[in-house]
């Protein structure tokens, strides 16, 4: 039987939720406010009404150009992604479908470098990068970055092959498919929604990534974390400059996000419900 | 043609062997069922006939032509799956015509396929839909009509008809032993539900443990069974199974007698006994009767009997309907 709740339960409960979400989304809210305000009403106290200054937008692009890093950080998280999931889908593949003994202790050693504090590792990395030439480059930070995010893209695609019944490769198998028509055909086409949710989580946690694009780039790979990063400098800081910039970091991918929310919602709860 | 050898098959899956060592011969246009209990081997047999699990040793022929190495889509057979493991983002049409997709075949002579066969299996109005807004027995119809257009060697069924209910189970048992008369292919059916095996097969393959115990037919197996494990498995309700002296007056270690060769009195007979559970069916009834020295036996009553839990019988078993089995379980 459905357990009953009252109505009155049900309005607490959504006054709760919506209050929980905005708590959560206050400080995003509270940065686009002071991102149209003036310095000094910045730094003035609380205040959720800003003048609605531009200025900060203009200030931010004349000092430093926004385009740059943020085609930097589109090749990084986008390239990354794409060559995550070009080694993952095959890998997962053959997990899912076609284990062994050893595939179980695979994944948990994967999962086990994401237990490690990056900065465990800074240094070797930070020299290794330094004696191939990859600092600052592009090229170095998209691969750092699908290294990092790999064993995720692999968990979440294990976990979707999973749920794709083995009997029905079998049947196209049996219906006379080679494996790359079982794959076209078959495969791929159920595994479209995990693959596409894979992909746009991916895309955000190396979006965000901060603490690897900001140590391992300067002036020519900075993507838009090392951009926000740059506005808290020497001279000290502006608020509401700093606000503009991290509006404009953010604004690509809370818009992708927003339009790619089923998908998304199926990506964060990955393997929580079969 | 669908003529296929089993020769000295085996196979383990690392330490654990499921199938010792086999061999079996089907003949063209033959129902075959493998019927046994559950992890008996039977589905892993069925597979690697299919193709889909590789040997561990000896070889498979299918007319005549070794297929132990070739892949499932070489070996021309189709197969319906117990989950009927239909392509769920494909439409009915797009179904049925997969595997003549897959053979390259023209667009015209599948469209006129895939119509024969929607035709035979009464999924003409389906053709459009989904899987996922079809009933149990309308997906069944679809996964069998997507092994009937490849027109295939032979058919191989996994347990088909095991997720459906009792009703629509004996509708679509039917309906294939009518598809196996119109077609004349061979069929291999998998089941542990031996209603089933007597009533489609007309050779049935009991296994346990990876060995075949008996291959037969029905009648066969049901007049003649070889062993204690065919003369329990074959019939229902199962047969009564006797040892001691009672069994020791025939010349056996056991004796069996099924339920309805026995004849049951209010007043004489051999075995005396009291009626536990009477179960009226209407055309039979099943009498649980629980014997001084015997333990308990059951009893088949054809039509309606007056005899009712509590009261005492005499149990008299048909002489020439008698099982004797030695101490090793073979029949005598």
């Amino acid at each position: 039987m459905a357990r009953k709740v009252s109505t009155q339960r049900k309005w607490v409960a959504t006054i709760a939720a919506w209050a929980i979400a905005f708590v959560i989304f206050f400080p995003i809210l509270y940065t686009i406010i002071t991102s149209f305000k003036t310095e000094s009403e910045a730094i003035a106290g609380i205040s959720l009404i800003p003048s609605g200054t531009l200025e900060n937008y203009f200030e931010v692009q004349s000092q430093r150009d926004y385009f740059k890093p943020f085609m930097n950080s589109v090749v990084i998280s986008v390239g990354s992604t794409l060559i995550a999931l070009l080694i993952a889908i095959p890998s997962a593949w053959s997990m899912a479908f076609s284990p062994t003994k050893r595939t179980k202790d695979v994944l948990m050693w994967m999962l086990s470098t994401k237990m490690m504090p990056a900065v465990g590792v800074l240094v070797p990395m930070y020299l290794l990068f330094r004696d191939t030439g990859l600092l600052d480059t592009r090229l170095g930070l998209t691969i750092v970055l699908t290294l990092i995010n790999l064993p995720i893209v692999i968990w979440m695609l294990y976990t979707y092959f999973r749920e794709i019944p083995g009997e029905i490769l079998e049947a196209a198998r049996m219906d006379g498919a080679s494996l790359f028509n079982e794959i076209v055909y078959v495969l791929t086409p159920m595994a479209v929604p995990g693959i596409a949710s894979t992909l746009l989580l991916n895309i955000i946690l190396a979006w965000n990534e901060a603490f690897w694009s900001i140590r391992l780039s300067a002036a020519n790979a900075a993507p838009l974390t090392a951009f926000i990063a740059s506005f808290s400098s020497p001279q000290g800081l502006f608020w509401a400059k700093l606000s503009a910039a991290s509006t404009l970091a953010i604004a690509p991918i809370l818009i992708m996000g927003w339009f790619s929310q089923r998908q998304l919602v199926r990506g964060l709860t990955f393997g929580a419900v079969k | 043609m669908g003529n296929i050898v089993l020769d000295k098959v085996s196979k383990s899956f690392g330490a654990t062997t499921i199938i010792p060592q086999l061999d079996l011969e089907i003949e063209n246009g033959e129902f075959v069922v493998f019927v046994g209990p559950s992890g008996c081997g039977k589905s892993t047999l069925l597979r690697l006939i299919a193709g889909l699990e590789d040997t561990s040793g000896g070889s498979i022929k299918i007319d005549g032509r070794d297929v132990t190495a070739e892949p499932p889509a070489k070996r021309k057979l189709a197969m319906v799956f117990q989950s009927y493991a239909l392509y769920p983002h494909m439409t009915v049409r797009n179904n049925i015509a997969f595997p003549l997709k897959m053979a390259g075949q023209d667009k015209a002579a599948i469209d006129r396929k895939v119509s024969d066969a929607a035709r035979v299996l009464n999924l003409t109005n389906y053709l459009d839909r989904r899987p996922g807004q079809l009933s149990g027995g309308q997906r069944q119809r679809v996964a069998i009509g997507r092994a009937i257009v490849r027109q295939p060697s032979a058919f191989l069924f996994d347990e088909p008809l095991s997720n459906l209910d009792a009703a629509l189970r004996g509708t679509m048992r039917l309906e294939i032993s009518e598809l196996h008369y119109q077609l004349k292919t061979t069929m291999i059916y998998v089941t542990h539900d031996q209603v089933e095996a007597m009533t489609m097969a007309d050779k049935i393959v009991v296994l346990n443990a990876g060995n075949i115990e008996q291959v037969g037919s029905p009648l066969e197996l049901y007049r003649s069974p070889r062993n204690l494990f065919v003369a329990g498995f074959i019939g229902s309700p199962k047969m009564n199974f006797i040892e001691g002296a009672e069994a020791a007056k025939h010349g056996a270690s056991t004796i069996g007698i099924r339920p309805e060769h026995i004849g049951i009195s209010k007043t004489a007979g051999e075995w005396k006994g009291k009626v536990g559970v009477a179960e009226h069916l209407g055309a039979d009834t099943f009498l649980h009767v629980h014997t001084d020295n015997l333990g308990t036996i059951n009893v088949r009553a054809s039509g309606e009997v007056g005899i009712h839990h509590g009261d005492t019988v005499y149990l008299t078993p048909d002489p020439s309907k008698l099982h004797r089995f030695g101490a090793e379980g073979m029949a005598l």
